[in-house]
């Protein structure tokens, strides 16, 4: 079946099998390999992308049903250039440690911003809720968004 | 790596056209919309459809209002909405306290109440919650729609009453004064499928108890509801003592069965505790 899907603001058109999930479209078809893939059963959300501008754990998606719709990916998140301010948290506030959780975080981090500009340490918690970090590096986790939360805070100011 | 067998995939432009496919590949086919419970068992090919209708189109389905003196849910209304819209939480928060506790944040972006439902599963949390509110679904066919009362649209596990042709249009509510509700729930961590789970219905009049809905889950309780602890609540002035008795009621008719989330004596507990719970947050909200 031959879908397009836009992906961080770039239509692609390919021909895929319906069965084709979009974790693996988006690596494997496209390349974009930022989006990292885990248990496949839709538990740790390290797949994590938004469709749509609403994050998605990409292993329980079909590529097809993305078809006509927007995903950004950690690939995204950039802007000419320049770190967005979730990613500049987690490196200022050491989010990280093996990065495995890290992209999903991101994604999950920046639409919970755009909804909820200053989120307090519970809602970070409750968003980041269905993804796991094997490195259990919560509370730098939750420093790092709230940080991100700061500076664009101070920036709109 | 795990990918589902082969199907063919078709996408539905409206109800009509979702039916159309329906009958076009028969019994094999199957609905899909968030997808979350039909996915991942078809990747490990407990499921293994011929063909899916995608009805994420259908926004015909996504409605979710007050109608007349009912709240009317459409099927194709993802769990995160239900738990944003304060229509719905503040009519039942029953709505809100489910929500909250199924699977987690981003899960709930994409799974669907009428998914949820139509999947049957015997430890499904809202199938308890609509079961205590005594709402009604709303099936459509090729020859209309029909409604079937929810406490007849669970038939068993993974069996509902929608026929192989048919669609979950929507969900509707009754809404009269005087009602609380509450759901409470025992899970082994965070996003997890329930232990067990009581949901509560109570509308008080008069100071006592007009109707009462209970609702459980994981419990095996037939038609996910406690008709021998309503029946026993009805009349009565709400009071401890007879939330616990029908608590205990509650328990004594369901079927609990011992697997990897608990003893089967254990849930029997659990229903009746939780009846309780539930129960008592649900007069409190009054
Ligand atoms: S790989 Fe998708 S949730 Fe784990
Ligand atoms: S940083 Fe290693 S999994 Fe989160």
């Amino acid at each position: 079946m031959r879908i397009t899907v836009s992906v961080n603001g770039q239509p692609h058109t390919r021909d895929v099998e319906p069965r084709l999930l979009l974790v693996h479209f988006l690596r494997d078809e496209l390349g974009l390999t930022g989006t990292h893939w885990g248990c496949d059963t839709s538990n740790c959300g390290v797949c994590t992308v938004q469709l749509d501008g609403v994050p998605v754990k990409s292993c329980t998606v079909l590529a097809v049903m993305a078809d006509g719709h927007e995903v950004t990916t950690v690939e995204g998140l950039e802007r000419d250039g320049e770190l967005d301010a979730v990613q500049k948290g987690f490196v200022e506030c050491h989010g990280l440690q093996c990065g495995f959780c890290t992209p999903g975080m991101l994604l999950t981090a920046r639409r919970l911003l755009d909804t909820v500009p200053d989120p307090d340490e519970g809602q970070i918690r409750e968003a980041i809720s269905g993804q796991l970090c094997r490195c259990t590096g919560y509370e730098n986790i939750v420093r790092s968004i709230r940080w991100a939360a700061a500076a664009e805070g101070e920036a709109r100011r | 790596m795990q990918v589902p067998a082969k199907f063919a995939y078709e996408r539905a432009d409206s109800v009509p056209h979702a039916l159309e496919l329906l009958e076009r590949y028969g019994p094999e086919a199957r609905v899909v919309a968030g997808g979350h419970s039909l996915i991942p068992m078809m990747k490990l090919r407990l499921a293994q459809p011929e063909a899916l209708i995608d009805i994420n189109g259908l926004t015909e389905l996504g409605r979710l209002a007050v109608e007349d003196d009912e709240l009317v849910i459409g099927a194709l209304v993802r769990h995160a909405e239900l738990l944003a819209s304060t229509i719905a939480t503040d009519l039942f928060p029953i709505f809100r306290d489910a929500e909250r506790v199924i699977a987690d944040p981003i899960v709930r972006n994409r799974g669907t109440i009428g998914g949820s439902l139509c999947q049957a599963d015997p430890s499904e949390d809202l199938s308890a919650v609509f079961s205590a509110l005594r709402a009604t679904a709303v099936i459509q066919g090729r020859n209309g729609t029909r409604t079937v009362p929810i406490r007849d649209f669970h038939q068993g596990p993974y069996e509902t009453a929608v026929e192989p042709d048919e669609l979950l249009v929507r969900l509707r509510v009754p809404i009269s004064s005087g009602t609380g509700s509450a759901y409470v729930k025992v899970e082994r961590r965070v996003g997890d499928w329930p232990v067990a789970a009581a949901g509560a219905v109570l509308r008080v009049e008069d100071g006592v108890i007009a109707q009462a809905g209970v609702g459980l889950t994981a419990v095996g309780a037939e038609h996910f509801c406690a008709p021998e602890a309503e029946t026993y609540l009805a009349g009565r002035p709400p009071s401890p003592e007879a939330f616990a008795a029908a608590g205990r009621i509650a328990a004594e008719h369901c079927e609990p069965h011992t697997d990897q989330r608990g003893p089967a004596d254990y849930k029997r507990h659990l229903a009746a505790e939780l009846t309780r719970r539930a129960l008592a947050a649900a007069a409190e909200r009054i």
